[in-house]
């Protein structure tokens, strides 16, 4: 085929916060390195995260990296990997200090040291007292975070191919992953980049539910690629939901804002969180929070006209430190609600805000599946890092403050392995010309017209509908029955989609088409999340079953694996052996 | 509710022309924001080109010429705004279609202004120390997003746009002189001193006016010539 043909040492796709961070580490390391984003890096989603990063730098009160993994492992209600979480834990103080010296303008304390505030679901020894572990930059982390590595980036002069979008990962019969198809958005001219690694760091699918603090760009296209590539997702039931998104709407509340002061209270003006969690009260771990949350709004305590919310109150933190601590959350509560935060409580609700599960890797950032002997066979070639992985840290449920570290240590690590596997490895594979060729197919079948009888499907309805689905039949409290209907919707919709067409058939920057290639990736992240869902029969972390309302952990400590190709589910055991502690044993979660 | 849109494909166009919508009275809601709009719209005719990601004006993507005035559509609040909504590209950049336009320069005067920290001292095994007075002096500078309305805004950058860095790229430049863990600040004053790069500033103060993050590139800028006057004094 007479395409564009490009090589590197290195693709990267997606340019957050992982690949960014991937990038860094493989430019300082004289890889030839691609990132290929479909938005400018600056646009992409870790722009978003406020409340900080976690490391045990012990700046405000005492910590160590030991208290981290512990608190970790709680949070994820035991599902996490301790290998990996011991692994992340330990390299969390040496990334943030890396971030600062890359310029990040983190809050400081008197002393100078970098700020670090309380967040949920930490403490100190082991379940004790609170702990102070996430590091911040105002309540602007992200945004100070992904800033300061692209501009690092254009200091190593790392080669960014803005505003292309992949469309398929080229595999070979062996199993290598050779490269990605994608096209310029500007041009719709597809290109083949080759390259002997590919990572995937294309972050989360949070546009599969209605309400959500994630951008419109999240459509889980790395996660979808790799199934159509043969790589099962790991653990897609968990799903996060945020407590506090700004009610009916959907935009963020950080976390700090209860890690400063904040709290929740419902319509008798009862402090609730007392009664859920009788000692980290409003800072409990956030599946906790959401529950309890949508527990009261169930029971008819819920505030407003709609009594479909409850309310953040952070007046008596004081103006100062909401200017100096919270500025922006303050702007988007004024934006949004009219509400300024200093005179008024904030009305929150769950919204559906990180996908716990992903890519299975190991802590190398190696892509692994059941391919040949065991259920962790590395994929030759592929790696993923960040939210579009399940590495797994977060297990069953992410502690906030985590994503940021995920992403920075696993993006780091992960081009660290790249380095090592590209000296190994010196040549390019021949190309899987038959794999160019079906990732065309998917390409150019929007090229199709409609046919004018009445049977074409469009975009944005369908859309519309995979979101309401979802929210009904796999938000916060789920049922066997009620799962079991949304699954047989989400394939009639996904059927449906095959008869979809765009009216816009333009070369020229064509978003229609884009949007419609983002659609296809949520569907196919849909059906894995419900039917992982629907498969697992007990209640762990942010999995929450009405009909199974215990954790199972003789039957359950394992981890999902949906495999699109054969629309089947497998488990895999959780990695409880950490490198070099204790391991963890379950035990009863209790905050 | 009506609105008057800018649209261009080159494919099929030579001229830009302005194309009416509406958008039914019962789509439109209390609270909307002009992107919640443009979305609708968009349904209308998915052939409607334009950024977006975020949804609440973090990311920078929605910037556009609303009413005359640059802004994130996102962050717009629909009932503020006079019907017919007039929409266009924004202005000085080239259109590529639609509310889209090529912010290549945008970006390479953004790297020009060499927005990295630059510390040769050896690296210490914890962070650099920075004095909460010194952090303060970021704020203000480090929010931007560039988004590029206030570049797009800058009647300097749309006359010379290959000449002179431009607010947001300047700002930037600022970020870094007041960093006080940057260690390149003359480096930064000396690449600056020139009739264009900084000096092409005439002080219009558009790009402080339509800045969505409220933000004060104007200061900024004045800054830097402070800064500059003091050390060649």
């Amino acid at each position: 085929m007479n395409l564009t043909r490009r090589k590197f040492d290195a693709l990267i796709i997606g340019a957050g916060g992982a690949g960014l961070r991937a990038a860094l580490q493989l430019s300082n390391g004289d890889a030839k390195v691609a990132v290929v984003s479909k938005v400018f890096p600056t646009r992409s989603h870790t722009v978003a995260a406020q409340g900080g990063v976690n490391a045990a730098l012990a700046n405000v009160l005492p910590d160590s990296w030991h208290w981290h993994m512990f608190d970790t492992v709680k949070g994820s209600d035991y599902l996490g990997d301790q290998d990996a979480i011991e692994y992340m834990c330990r390299a969390a103080s040496k990334v943030v200090y890396e971030l600062d010296h890359f310029g990040v303008p983190f809050s400081r304390l008197d002393n100078g040291n970098i700020y670090q505030r309380a967040f949920g679901g930490q403490s100190q020894n082991f379940g004790q007292t609170q702990a102070a572990r996430t590091c911040a930059a105002a309540d602007r982390t992200g945004h100070a975070i992904l800033h300061s590595l692209y501009q690092q980036n254009l200091r190593a002069r790392t080669h960014f191919f803005d505003e292309y979008f992949a469309v398929d990962l080229l595999r070979d019969e062996q199993g290598f992953v050779l490269g990605v198809l994608a096209f310029e958005i500007l041009t719709g001219e597809p290109i083949v980049i080759e390259a002997k690694t590919t990572l995937i760091a294309t972050g989360g699918a949070g546009q599969l539910f209605r309400t959500t603090t994630n951008a419109l760009i999240n459509t889980g296209d790395g996660m979808a690629m790799a199934l159509r590539a043969g790589v099962p997702l790991e653990d897609m039931e968990f799903v996060q939901f945020h407590p506090t998104g700004i009610a009916g709407r959907g935009m963020l509340i950080t976390e700090g804002a209860r890690g400063e002061g904040g709290f929740l209270v419902n319509a008798d003006g009862e402090r609730f969180m007392e009664r859920y969690a009788p000692r980290a009260k409003d800072l409990a771990s956030r599946d906790v929070v959401s529950r309890s949350i949508a527990t009261e709004v169930r029971e008819g305590r819920g505030c407003g006209r709609n009594r479909d919310h409850v309310l953040l109150d952070l007046r008596h933190l004081g103006a100062d430190a909401i200017h100096h601590r919270l500025p922006g959350i303050r702007e988007a509560s004024m934006t949004f609600l009219g509400i300024d935060p200093i005179e008024a409580p904030i009305p929150v609700f769950p919204t559906c805000h990180y996908s716990m599960g992903g890519i299975p890797t190991n802590c190398l950032g190696q892509v692994v599946a059941p391919v040949k002997d065991t259920p962790e066979d590395p994929v030759p070639g592929l790696y993923a890092a960040g939210e579009a992985a399940c590495v797994s840290v977060h297990g069953a449920n992410r502690l906030g403050g985590n994503s940021l570290l995920d992403i920075l240590v696993f993006g780091r690590a992960a081009a660290n392995h790249i380095l090592e596997y590209l000296s190994e490895n010196r040549y390019h594979r021949p190309l899987d010309e038959g794999a160019v060729e079906r990732a065309m197919a998917r390409l150019t079948r929007w090229d199709r017209k409609d046919p004018g009888d009445g049977t074409a499907e469009r975009i944005e309805p369908l859309r519309r509908e995979l979101r309401k689905v979802m929210e009904d039949h796999c938000s916060v409290f789920r049922t066997d029955e009620v799962m079991r209907e949304g699954v047989e919707k989400v394939r009639a919709l996904r059927e449906r989609l095959n008869h979809a067409v765009i009216a816009d058939h333009s070369a020229t920057f064509n978003t229609a088409r884009v949007e419609a290639m983002e659609l296809e990736n949520l569907m196919d992240c849909a059906l894995a999340t419900i039917r992982s869902a629907l498969g697992r029969e007990e209640s762990r972390g942010a999995h929450s079953r009405i009909d199974f309302p215990e954790r199972d952990d003789q039957h359950w400590l394992k981890h999902s694996l949906y495999s699109l190709v054969d629309d089947s589910l497998d488990y895999k055991p959780v990695r409880t052996q950490p490198n070099t502690v204790a391991s963890f044993p379950p035990k009863e979660r209790v905050y | 509710m009506e609105f008057s849109i800018y649209r261009f494909n080159p494919e099929t166009d030579t001229l830009p022309k302005m194309q009416r919508f509406t958008l039914p009275d019962d789509q439109v809601e209390p609270g909307m924001m002009l992107l919640d709009a443009l979305l609708l719209l968009k349904e209308q005719d998915d052939s409607l080109g334009f950024r977006r990601s975020c949804q609440h004006g973090v990311c920078g993507s929605d910037g556009m010429n609303i009413n005359g005035m640059n802004g994130l559509a996102c962050i717009t609040p629909l009932a503020d705004l006079e019907a017919p909504v007039t929409l266009r590209p924004f202005p000085g950049m080239p259109v590529i279609r639609d509310l889209i336009v090529d912010m290549g320069n945008f970006w390479e005067q953004y790297r020009r202004a060499e927005p990295w920290l630059i510390n040769d001292s050896p690296e210490p095994e914890v962070e650099r120390k920075q004095s909460p007075d010194d952090r303060e002096e970021l704020d203000g500078l480090y929010e931007c997003i560039l988004c590029g309305c206030c570049s797009a805004a800058c009647p300097s950058y749309w006359w010379n746009p290959d000449k002179f860095l431009g607010p947001a790229a300047l700002l930037q430049a600022a970020r870094f002189i007041q960093d006080s863990r940057d260690e390149a600040t003359d480096h930064r004053l000396a690449q600056l001193d020139d009739a264009w790069k900084l000096y092409r500033c005439h002080t219009i103060m558009n790009c402080t006016q339509v800045c969505p993050k409220g933000l004060n590139p104007s200061r900024a800028i004045g800054d830097i010539r402070r800064t500059m006057l003091k050390k060649s004094l």
